[in-house]
């Protein structure tokens, strides 16, 4: 059983030939038709995300960039969730090692470097995430997730009290790194450059995970989430597959973190701590698991909703936040875009 | 093994009744914990939250009644109560379907509740006072009687939870649910309300050590959190859903971080029982004190 059950519907019985072929036709149309809205509905978004920073002010503009980053963690997250079927509790692990990762690259080279801040960050969730999915893909559900649970607050018990390497409760604060492309250009980011090239970085792994998520590889994934031990007998060697699984997931919120390490220049304990991979699984529920996009309209939500219902309840907006959760729970278990799963995924 | 002749007698002797102390109320939590998890399926992520709330009742009787006794007893009902009530309303529309979604569910409960405190207590950090202040001296520390009795009371509370699943009318309609629901159904038993109650033990459980721990730290609304991480670690070193491998799991882990905080800060000798569960994992992942391989 996983979160994400699709009740294959029965085929119709088999029509004659003629009708077949007439059948086939249209099917073709119309998932010619459907891709084309997908795709405009694609571009619009993407134009609207690249024309969003000219127009609003700062505050509005580092917030959207914000989402996107956060929305990227949670997309990422959806390959295990959604996918996998399997819920990890242990996100804020790679999300806080790609920040670690690109503030140890930003710290040590001179001058900072961007490219080799996400080669860092990258290298450092890849080896956490291999780390955590060795031992964790052991188990399935419940175990999975509170395993993973366990493991990130090894890494924040880690960073927390090895001050010397990461400054412990401090954290780390590090020059942000020019944009630049050797021997071409290079100049320094600018909230506009910023947000760009965030839209860029999340675009990208977007198009790769839905290309992943469409693969053979991909099928297997959702093979076992739909019923491992099948998948087993049919001959995949599904531990293998999880660890992957895992990996990809781990390297794509790393990437996240060395984002939002490169937008806020400091890396801190705070983003290994638990909570943040709770709220990871939050974005995941209010957007919509399996669907990709979900979970950034997830982040999208919860980040509208804590600003709005922090100015009326302060800090204490997570028991309004908390509510609406547990009610989405019950009662929209499919998320916010839920209902474009197929679509979106086709 | 040079670092062991760095260590006196007394120090080890002093940490092993100190691990033993805090064994048993992790314990008590974690029984509270893998009872729900055993018997209904639920993975309770508020149950830190309830073990914190537990201790603030605590605070709050102790302050009108001025009896030690009275809050804890008042702690418990309260938490059970409370515990019935969100059974009642976030658990049970979600029966039968993925377990995982209890998780969720229950994250969204520890993040109201805890915020909640914070909101209604302030992050400050309240006391209760011991019971009673009688020391006895062991080498050259005054140790307070009230540790032994916490260690004896929660051991009471487990073992009259013992006695009531062996041989209680309403201990052996649970153990039938834990069995086969559907069955259990089928013969009379009413399934929903044995499910409310179970969880409501659960939840005053974890009231009670609240309550019982409060005097030996500080009581905040962050408490919850690091309870729960203790306490998923020693039910899953134990064996999920069991309830004698969740005990003996609690003082392993204890003892184990006892003995560390005598060489480490004790904010690092937490790795050791991290190295504890992933060692459980590689060579037992059904629990180091599972009877049989499931």
């Amino acid at each position: 059983m996983s979160l994400l059950s699709e009740n294959a519907s029965h085929p119709d019985p088999l029509p004659a030939r003629g009708e077949r072929e007439e059948r086939a036709k249209r099917g073709e149309e119309q998932r010619r038709q459907r891709a084309l809205i997908y795709w405009t509905g694609f571009s619009v978004v993407l134009a609207l995300l690249v024309v969003a920073p000219l127009v609003l002010p700062e505050f509005w503009r580092r917030f959207l960039t914000e989402i996107l980053i956060w929305g990227l963690l949670a997309m990422s997250s959806d390959i295990l969730i959604g996918f996998t079927g399997m819920v990890s509790f242990g996100h804020s692990a790679f999300f806080g090692l790609g920040m670690y990762g690109a503030a140890g690259a930003l710290l040590s080279v001179e001058p900072p470097d961007l490219w080799l801040a996400i080669l860092y960050g990258l290298v450092a969730a890849a080896a956490v995430a291999g780390f955590v999915a060795y031992f964790s893909t052991r188990l399935r559900d419940i175990y999975f997730a509170i395993t993973t649970l366990i493991f990130s607050q090894i890494f924040y018990v880690v960073i927390f009290t090895w001050t010397e390497v990461t400054g412990g409760e401090n954290g780390l604060t590090f020059r942000r790194p020019p944009l630049a492309i050797p021997g071409l250009f290079s100049t320094p980011f600018t909230s506009v450059t910023m947000h760009w090239f965030v839209v860029a970085v999340v675009t990208l792994s977007y198009l790769v995970l839905r290309r992943i998520t469409q693969s053979p590889f991909g099928m297997v994934l959702q093979s076992i989430r739909e019923n491992e031990s099948r998948t087993r007998a049919i001959g995949y060697p599904i531990e293998r597959y999880k660890i992957v699984a895992v990996m990809l997931s781990g390297l794509f919120a790393g990437l996240a973190g060395v984002l939002y390490a490169v937008q806020n220049q400091f890396a801190a304990p705070d983003f290994v701590f638990f909570l943040v991979s709770g709220e990871t699984v939050i974005y995941n529920v209010i957007g919509g698991i399996g669907t990709l996009v979900g979970p950034i309209v997830g982040a999208a939500f919860f980040l509208l909703l804590r600003e709005g219902l922090s100015r009326f309840f302060t800090e204490y907006y997570l028991i309004p936040v908390g509510l609406i959760f547990i009610a989405m729970v019950i009662f929209m278990p499919q998320g916010l875009l839920g209902f474009m799963r197929r679509w979106l995924n086709e | 093994m040079d670092f062991l002749h760095t260590i006196p007698f007394d120090q080890l002797l002093i940490q092993t009744i100190n691990g033993i102390v805090t064994g048993m109320i992790l314990a008590l939590v974690a029984s509270g914990l893998t009872l729900i998890f055993g018997i209904m399926d639920v993975v309770n992520f508020a149950h830190g939250e309830l073990f914190m709330l537990g201790a603030y009742v605590g605070v709050i009787v102790l302050a009108a009644t001025g009896n030690f006794w009275v809050a804890l007893v008042s702690a418990s009902l309260i938490i059970a109560l409370l515990g019935a009530a969100i059974y009642l309303t976030t658990l049970r529309p979600l029966l039968g379907r993925d377990p995982l979604t209890t998780i969720l569910a229950t994250f969204g409960v520890s993040l109201v509740l805890q915020n909640y405190a914070l909101w209604q207590f302030g992050p400050v950090a309240r006391k209760i006072a011991e019971p009673f202040t009688g020391h006895f001296s062991l080498f050259y520390l005054d140790y307070p009687w009230y540790r032994l009795v916490i260690a004896l009371l929660s051991a009471a509370i487990i073992g009259a939870l013992w006695l009531f699943l062996k041989f209680g009318t309403y201990g052996i309609w649970i153990r039938a649910t834990t069995q086969d629901r559907v069955m259990a159904q089928a013969m009379g038993i009413p399934v929903p309300w044995v499910l409310t109650v179970v969880f409501a033990i659960g939840a005053g459980m974890a009231g009670a050590s609240g309550v019982l721990f409060g005097p030996l730290a500080g009581v905040n609304p962050t408490m919850g959190l690091d309870w729960i991480l203790k306490a998923f670690i020693v039910v899953v070193v134990g064996g999920m859903g069991n309830l004698t491998g969740s005990i003996a799991a609690a003082i392993f882990i204890s003892l184990l971080e006892a003995y560390a905080a005598l060489w480490v800060s004790p904010a690092q000798a937490v790795i050791v029982s991290f190295v504890a569960l992933i060692l459980t994992l590689l060579f037992r992942p059904t629990g180091l004190f599972a009877t049989a391989p499931k």
